[in-house]
């Protein structure tokens, strides 16, 4: 199937090495050990397993076969067909890390369109060629603010909105050092913690304070206060970002962010059960020499033509080794290739549209809900994006059972990660939500309050 | 000629896609939050599809031709892995959804981590790791809170092998661990007595790639892994040579603790052009309640009429959660279907020829070049890219003339205990004639060293680009697009 | 390559002078010749930092390769070079005299007994 050599290939290959069988080449394999059996099922060909792949795809509910008001970071977005056509260029995605310039351009010169987009879509100066995820990048943040300081500033001040997996995931990578503090989430505020008192918590001992914009429960919330404290106690500010919502609102860099970093899912990557994703991070100048992960920069050939190249390798864990400040070695190389040609196909006004259809769309259907008895939004007054929560007066779980029965994933369950919002329901509506699709949300859901 | 960037080909008023205008009552926007300007390109859709597809043809792929690059394994990437991992029934589904609405992708996560299990037997897995790198931090993460949890807080040293790949050192002293280089003997093994002097109190565990980066299977696993054991440390064995071992040889039988799998090598998910990757983690029973939260498996057993329930389980004393939701999972459905297509047998036949084409190649090349360790190899082999009597003649120059043949060079310059390392992995699915093109080409760049060096020198001569100047891109930094009016350099 | 007589040497190619109790510490030229091209200069320390032998004092990058500093002696930080930040091609250029990185306040001249004197630096880098 996928090795080609036939009986006499074999057998000539054999007696140019002067073996005779191939076994013989595993002669220093432990022999107990040697060709252990294995508990597998018998080989399939392409026709059948094909057929295998397709009933089990089929034993999933889709976005597609249901109304979907899930987020919670992750976004059902159109993605226009030119996407993924391309991603499917042999050329793209059987190539390897683009270590050989010369015969690697394509890729290169994608990373390098991809960082630019991405400075420009946050408003930042320098962006990597990216993370694992939104959530790595955030470990990454916390990373780099640590190292800054050359782990002198043992605080790193992180809000309650900021999506709990990032949170998490920071806290998996830096246990090791018992001496850095990761705080400012632990108090039960509900969705509206006091930015007042999250603010006083930052001091000299602060090396990073992370919030996200919009935060977890979509709320737009001004920064402006927070990141003039933070630079007052010369500590470093970095702020997660919803790339979509950047089509209509003043880009991280505009408020003085030392980082920006973000999930790229919503930036043309399909839902496809939490990945493959991408990570994107980008910082001002001052930290550029603290970036890790690939960076991708302009230089000139022998001739002087222009050509593109992986810079600034001398930071990377195949120099460094144990001095490398990250252990990355690869990018998301095709995510962020999906990303570029996503934003290139969309450019300004397709990504402002979209923004605008998110926020239009997440509204109407807020002004729908909180008419229906039973339901309440939890907070009316900050602006928000494209994601809300309301409060049910039943538990969440018995809504959502409901809306399933009618073919509507409903949103998340905010109790899952925040005890304190037990009976709060998060909802999240993009541009493919229709204004149909939203009244029969409300439908259901009196339906679910009368019945 | 350069292509221009989307930048360059950008025109005012142009968009290659449009969307319906909003069908529902208006809301006003944020006051103060909203942006100014947006400087995204504007380009027609044709303009875009032009654009990328220009720029992919400068790039050199699996699908266009020989890729040796040793320790990557770029073998074939079936086509069939891209039809189903774009199913709608995978691509279209939510990572919160109801998990009863969900039971095909459970289900195939659950049979992915139990084939990887019994490839490399262990008792269970994780795919959670976005990366073989984050396999191994996933690995140094649970060698940590082991320790800690048995209270051995002095257990700070981590041994490493000098042909250790770079993130093996990175990945230990993100922990905390002190990286203790661990010298190979003559015959390129783990030298056993250095490792027996290494091994006290203070030992953590042992990053073990077996094959090694020289592709030399270790003679002496059983006792390496006894010695480390016996000093009360964990081994971790660095998968990404596993392909030189699928059928034949499993790491968990004689005692490895921790293994990461690369889904992009070993399991032939497309590496596009630098990831994603996947690196499941696999673990001895002792350290199970230590892997990442979660992990997928059987919730509720069924019966008769029921099928079982698949579901997540939080591990006991888990680590903890290392990326967003459960891993790459588009990368988890390709390698399902490759296992799938293969069974044992195949697994088997992918070993062996890809150990066969290597010994193949090693055998026909070791005349022409150096070969610092001289005993069969595994799936991949290196030489010395120097020859004494052309000193001026550089590795890199080898790499570079090899492109001029239409061949992607080996990895050059690793690992770092080779002098002007080349580093060549042939994989199972390339052809005997293509082979023996390889060997021609590399023959005959080492009679044009002798005869005509400046075609090495000025290599390569047929490519999009030619040698770069590197010392430019670093000093003079340009790390965007120029953008209108922007000058795009970087100011510090 | 050049070994100037009135320094002294540590192993991990750093050089140092030191008069009236201040030592003058920056790496050799065998040292700034094996890493090429210098692109980049990143101090570990600030002035004022007590620092002792073996501390990391700088990380300085090449295009290829990168190479930690560490401190032949201790005492107390008093002086930076902070113009190697934006020109760290004086390194290669002068490694001996602009290319200097830190001063320190000496705390224990005796410790300047372990560091290798000219000659045999130079015999040192001969061997590799």
């Amino acid at each position: 199937m996928f090795t080609p050599h036939t009986k006499h290939d074999v057998e000539v290959m054999l007696n140019s090495i002067g073996v005779g069988k191939i076994e013989d080449l595993f002669q220093e394999i432990p022999e107990q050990f040697r060709y252990p059996d294995l508990n597998l099922a018998p080989r399939l060909t392409e026709m059948e397993t094909a057929g295998q792949l397709e009933s089990i795809a089929a034993a999933n509910a889709t976005t597609k076969d249901l109304l979907s008001f899930l987020g919670a970071g992750a976004y059902d977005h159109y993605i226009p067909a030119a996407v993924d056509n391309l991603l499917q260029r042999g050329e793209f995605y059987t190539a390897y890390t683009p270590y050989q310039p010369e015969i690697s351009q394509g890729t290169l010169q994608a990373i390098f369109e991809f960082q630019t987009l991405i400075c420009k879509l946050t408003g930042m100066d320098v962006s990597n060629a990216s993370h694992y995820d939104g959530a790595t990048a955030a470990a990454e943040a916390v990373i780099l603010a640590y190292g800054n300081f050359r782990n002198k500033r043992k605080k790193v001040l992180v809000s309650r909105a900021v999506n709990p997996q990032y949170r998490q995931v920071i806290r998996t990578y830096m246990q090791a050092d018992s001496s850095l503090k990761i705080v400012g989430d632990e108090i039960e505020t509900g969705i509206a913690p006091d930015m007042q008192k999250f603010i006083d918590q930052i001091d000299h001992d602060t090396a990073l304070v992370i919030v996200q914009y919009p935060d977890f429960f979509g709320r737009i919330i001004d920064y402006t206060q927070l990141i003039e404290t933070a630079h007052q106690f010369g500590a470093l500010v970095a702020v997660a970002v919803n790339p979509t919502a950047l089509g209509m609102l003043t880009p991280p860099g505009d408020i003085g962010a030392d980082i920006a970093f973000g999930e790229g899912q919503p930036l043309g990557i399909p839902l496809s059960y939490g990945g493959p994703y991408l990570g994107f991070f980008a910082v001002k100048n001052a930290l550029l020499r603290k970036l890790a992960g690939r960076l991708v920069g302009e230089t000139t050939d022998v001739e002087g033509k222009l050509a593109y190249v992986l810079t600034l390798t001398a930071r990377e864990q195949h120099i460094r080794r144990e001095k490398a400040s990250s252990n990355i070695c690869s990018n998301q190389g095709l995510m962020t290739l999906a990303a570029t040609i996503y934003m290139s196909l969309l450019g300004k006004h397709g990504l402002q549209q979209v923004a605008n259809l998110c926020y239009q769309k997440a509204h109407y259907t807020a002004d729908q809900l909180s008419g229906i008895s039973g339901f309440s939004l939890v907070d009316e007054t900050t602006p928000f994006f494209h994601e809300f929560v309301v409060k049910c007066d039943e538990p969440v779980e018995e809504v959502l059972e409901h809306l399933l029965q009618h073919n509507i994933l409903g949103g998340y369950n905010l109790g899952h990660d925040y005890p304190e919002l037990e009976n709060h329901l998060m909802l999240a509506v993009t541009e493919k939500i229709s204004r149909e699709d939203i009244e029969y949300l409300s439908a259901v859901l009196q339906e679910e309050n009368h019945g | 000629m350069a292509e221009p960037t989307i930048f360059d080909l950008s025109v005012a008023g142009r968009t290659g896609v449009t969307f319906p205008e909003p069908d529902v009552p208006e809301t006003a926007l944020p006051k103060g939050f909203l942006r100014e300007k947006l400087q995204l390109p504007e380009m027609s859709e044709l303009e875009v599809v032009r654009h990328f597809t220009s720029i992919s043809q400068k790039n050199y792929a699996i699908d266009l031709g020989f890729y040796p690059l040793g320790s990557c394994t770029m073998k074939y990437n079936p086509k069939i892995n891209e039809v189903v991992s774009r199913l709608p029934g995978f691509a279209a589904t939510h990572p919160l959804q109801p998990i009863d609405t969900v039971q095909g992708n459970l289900f195939l996560m659950y049979s992915l981590q139990e084939m990887l299990k019994e490839i490399a037997g262990f008792a269970a897995v994780t795919l959670q790791p976005a990366a073989g790198a984050q396999g191994e931090l996933v690995g140094t993460l649970i060698i940590h809170k082991y320790h800690q949890e048995r209270g051995d807080h002095q257990r700070t040293r981590m041994l490493i092998p000098d042909s250790a790949h770079g993130t093996n050192p990175a990945s230990s002293a993100m922990l905390g661990f002190e990286v203790v280089p661990l010298p190979s003997d003559e015959r390129g093994n783990v030298d056993i007595a250095a490792l027996k002097e290494l091994c006290d109190d203070r030992l953590a565990g042992l990053m073990f790639t077996n094959p090694n980066t020289l592709g030399l299977f270790d003679e002496n696993v059983c006792e390496v892994v006894d010695i480390v054991h016996k000093a009360g440390g964990l081994v971790y064995g660095d998968g990404a040579n596993m392909n030189a071992l699928l059928g034949v040889f499993r790491p968990g039988d004689v005692g490895i603790d921790i293994l990461h799998f690369n889904l992009h090598k070993t399991f032939s998910t497309p590496h596009g052009g630098g990831g994603p990757g996947s690196g499941p983690v696999a673990v001895q029973q002792h350290l199970v309640d230590y892997l990442p939260d979660p992990i997928v498996g059987i919730i509720d057993e069924g019966d008769e009429e029921t099928a079982p329930l698949y579901g997540f389980i939080h591990p006991e004393k888990s680590i903890g959660r290392i990326k967003s939701f459960y891993g790459h999972f588009g990368m988890h459905i390709r390698a399902y279907t490759y296992i799938a297509m293969l069974g044992q047998e195949g697994l088997r036949d992918v070993a062996e020829i890809a150990v066969l084409n290597a010994n193949y190649l090693q055998e026909k090349l070791k005349d022409t070049f150096t070969l610092p360790y001289d005993r069969p190899c595994m799936h991949e082999f290196v030489l010395e890219g120097y020859w004494k009597d052309v000193p001026d003649i550089h590795a890199l120059d080898i790499a570079k003339r090899l492109m001029d043949y239409d061949f992607h060079p080996p990895t050059n310059y690793f690992p770092l205990i080779v002098h002007e390392a080349l580093m060549i992995e042939p994989t199972e699915t390339e052809t005997k004639e293509t082979l023996d093109r390889f060997v021609d080409a590399m023959r005959k760049i080492a009679e044009e060293a002798r005869t005509n060096p400046e075609l090495l020198h000025n290599a390569p001569h047929n490519t999009p680009v030619r040698r770069a100047d590197e010392l430019k891109a670093a000093k003079d930094l340009v790390l965007c697009c120029y953008v209108g009016d922007d000058w795009p350099g970087v100011q510090e | 390559m050049l070994v100037p007589e009135n320094l002294k040497y540590q192993k991990t190619d750093e050089w140092v002078k030191v008069e009236n109790g201040i030592a003058t510490i920056g790496i050799t030229d065998f040292a700034q010749d094996s890493l090429s091209d210098v692109v980049f200069v990143e101090f570990e320390v600030d002035v004022d930092d007590e620092i002792k032998v073996g501390d990391s004092m700088a990380t300085i990058e090449s295009v290829k390769a990168a190479a930690e500093v560490v401190f032949p002696v201790s005492g107390k930080v008093i002086e930076v070079n902070q113009t190697l930040i934006d020109t760290p091609e004086v390194l290669n250029e002068s490694p001996y005299e602009e290319g200097w990185l830190v001063k320190v306040q000496v705390t224990d001249e005796s410790e300047l007994d372990k560091l290798m004197d000219a000659p045999a630096y130079d015999a040192y880098c001969q061997e590799r």
